[in-house]
């Protein structure tokens, strides 16, 4: 009985580890003024996106340049079911049926991150053939190709100027529990035998494909789930700030969640948490210096681009000096070591 | 007729430009399987350079120009590529990432986010016409350099001993390394290359558009990705006529593309990249070091 308890703690303990520690963050910093709690979501929502990230990146051991499409899909996917009709009269030149179109916003948010997943579907079949640099450059291209896209299409996106009239409901509290789900849903998913099967290919692909895993079809399957996740977080993201402009959803954004993944390290959940929640603090503190403080009369402030300089810096550091990330790539082991025998 | 030959001319010296930074980029990744973002910011670091010394005499200004880009070149692979040499592609492409972000920021840190302008050897930017066809003399520079750099490299990679060792290390690097190749001179010198081409694109750049920015680099080395991909991984030939190509693409679609998808015209590009990946990852002249390595 306890043998079967203890095993089960062992098996959960990752997870509700890390599930513990951004509920016990989320209600400390529920207490704080509104700047601190709004950050505090920002980084849910960020969070959410490197979790998504990961369970590609991380399990399958493929680079992606590509994830932040698939958030700009969520994101104008659930703009488009949620702006209120007379809005979208104004702003868009959409077919009728689509501007009459308003949904709840969790219906809204389940297809807009489903449509990412499909995107991810179209341009994983082919993408997926690819490993190594190849697939880095694939995924990069379908960035692009995304982001021209979505800076151009006027009828649908609003094109340069900045899409607005979203709804926004997402909180510390709304992005703290849709972060508790896609850790659980990452967790279940690098523990199952998809995830197992997956996590092999990435340590040995030839011996992978010699045990009869499809390494292909375990990618897609891999890159399809992470897409939503992804998705789900660009759905936040758009009903966090309310306003949509595509230059969000490019270079900048990629760079932020891969050094998140990469500080923390990439092989591991606990990695992806940690990493996200080192670069938002860190992030956090060298933009408060930007700012500037006051000592006596005196202003002193930095000049923009501290934060950015920063964190790449401190990415190169991990690069160089610990390669594995912070986290070594290892989960959170349960604390207490097995009795002998 | 004057339509389709301006097209054609201004389709090769945007070629040329772009096969030079094609060139810079598939230099590095032949010998270290390294995918050089930052390739984009030594160009943007030259184009400050000229920034920086505006007023003084334009040789001075150029020179000071590529001694910084080259600096920065070698500096660049010894600090944060040297102690990375054993590890993956995936693991180089990400530090070279965070190098490209680290110097566009700290750019932007010392100068600002708003564009800057400078001049710099104004006389190139008057035109030759033949016959009707006005030909901007920057691009019959741009083309002439290119030209002379591309004899040169073959010139250096055929004749000299350290051009053959690279194409050795090019080839199979361990192999090269046993037989007495020195992997350290090698891949110093094939960053100084670089940082030569790099440093020679942003003097091109600067007499071309005058204005510069921390992000100008970006665009240039999406593209020189986009050529390297197509020309072939691997082989300095195929960077360059894989420049030439995308040049090339880039100028027709902007003739063909309706008003309406005009523009559209870099996706395009990209998805003809994706399409190269997928039907001739080998590119359209194979690198004879293409195949990843186990």
């Amino acid at each position: 009985m306890i043998g079967r308890m203890e095993k089960a703690a062992r098996l959960i303990w990752p997870v509700l580890s890390l599930a513990l520690v951004l509920v016990v963050l989320a209600a400390l910093l529920s207490l704080g003024p509104m700047p601190l709690q709004r950050t505090a979501t920002e980084a849910f929502i960020r969070l959410i996106v490197v979790i998504g990230i990961y369970i590609f990146i991380g399990n399958s051991g493929i680079l992606s340049f590509g994830h932040v499409s698939f958030m700009a899909i969520g994101a104008y996917g659930s703009a488009l079911l949620t702006i209120p009709p007379t809005m979208k009269k104004i702003v868009l030149d959409l077919p009728p049926f689509m501007t009459a179109l308003q949904l709840p916003t969790i219906p809204a948010a389940v297809i807009a991150a489903t449509l990412s997943s499909i995107f991810a579907f179209l341009i994983g079949v082919p993408l997926m053939r690819l490993s190594g640099i190849s697939a880095a450059m694939g995924t990069f291209a379908s960035l692009a190709i995304v982001y021209v896209v979505i800076s151009n299409w006027k009828e649908v996106t609003g094109g340069a100027s900045a899409l607005i009239g979203l709804p926004v409901y997402a909180d510390i509290w709304v992005t703290l529990i849709y972060a508790l789900l896609a850790l659980g849903l990452a967790y279940a998913y690098q523990e199952s035998r998809y995830g197992r099967r997956l996590r092999a290919s990435r340590e040995n692909e030839v011996a992978a494909l010699a045990t009869g895993i499809n390494v292909r079809r375990e990618r897609l399957i891999a890159f399809v789930f992470s897409a939503f996740i992804v998705g789900f977080g660009g759905v936040l993201h758009a009903h966090f700030i309310g306003v949509l402009s595509s230059s969000s959803f490019y270079l900048d954004v990629t760079f932020i969640t891969l050094a998140m993944l990469v500080i923390g390290g990439m092989n591991s959940l606990a990695g992806a948490v940690t990493g996200t929640i080192v670069v938002s603090v860190l992030g956090e503190l060298l933009r408060l210096i930007e700012a500037g403080f006051d000592i006596g009369t005196v202003h002193l402030a930095a000049p923009r681009g501290l934060r950015e300089v920063g964190l790449s810096f401190l990415m190169l550091m991990i690069l160089l000096f610990r390669p594995q990330g912070l986290t070594s790539g290892r989960e959170f082991a349960w604390p207490i070591a097995p009795r002998a025998g | 007729m004057t339509f389709v030959l301006q097209n054609i001319v201004d389709a090769i010296s945007l070629g040329a430009l772009y096969a030079l930074t094609a060139l810079g980029i598939g230099l590095i990744f032949g010998i270290m399987r390294l995918i050089n973002f930052a390739h984009g910011e030594l160009i943007m670091l030259g184009a400050y350079a000229l920034f920086f010394t505006f007023g003084m005499h334009e040789a001075i200004m150029g020179l000071v120009a590529m001694a910084l880009v080259i600096a920065t070149a070698i500096v660049m692979e010894r600090v944060a590529f040297r102690p990375l040499r054993r590890a993956n592609p995936a693991t180089l492409l990400i530090a070279s990432f965070a190098l490209a972000y680290f110097l566009q920021h700290l750019v932007l840190l010392i100068f600002g986010a708003r564009p800057k302008s400078v001049t710099f050897l104004h006389e190139l930017s008057g035109f030759f016409v033949v016959e009707g066809l006005r030909i901007p003399k920057l691009q019959v520079v741009t083309i002439a350099i290119t030209i002379v750099l591309l004899v040169g490299l073959v010139v250096f990679f055929r004749r000299s001993s350290i051009g053959t060792q690279m194409r050795a290390a090019a080839e199979d690097f361990g192999m090269a390394r046993l037989v007495g190749v020195r992997a350290n001179s090698v891949i110093a010198i094939a960053f100084l290359l670089s940082g030569v081409l790099a440093g020679i694109i942003s003097l091109l750049y600067v007499v071309q558009t005058g204005t510069l920015t921390p992000r100008m680099g970006v665009s240039l080395v999406l593209v020189a990705f986009v050529a390297t991909v197509i020309g072939g991984m691997g082989s300095l030939v195929g960077a360059a006529v894989g420049g030439l190509v995308v040049g090339v693409l880039t100028v027709a679609l902007q003739a063909v593309l309706t008003v309406e998808l005009r523009p559209y015209r870099d996706a395009f590009v990209f998805a003809v990249l994706i399409g190269f990946l997928l039907v001739r990852p080998q590119g359209l002249l194979r690198g004879r070091s293409a195949r990843e390595r186990i």
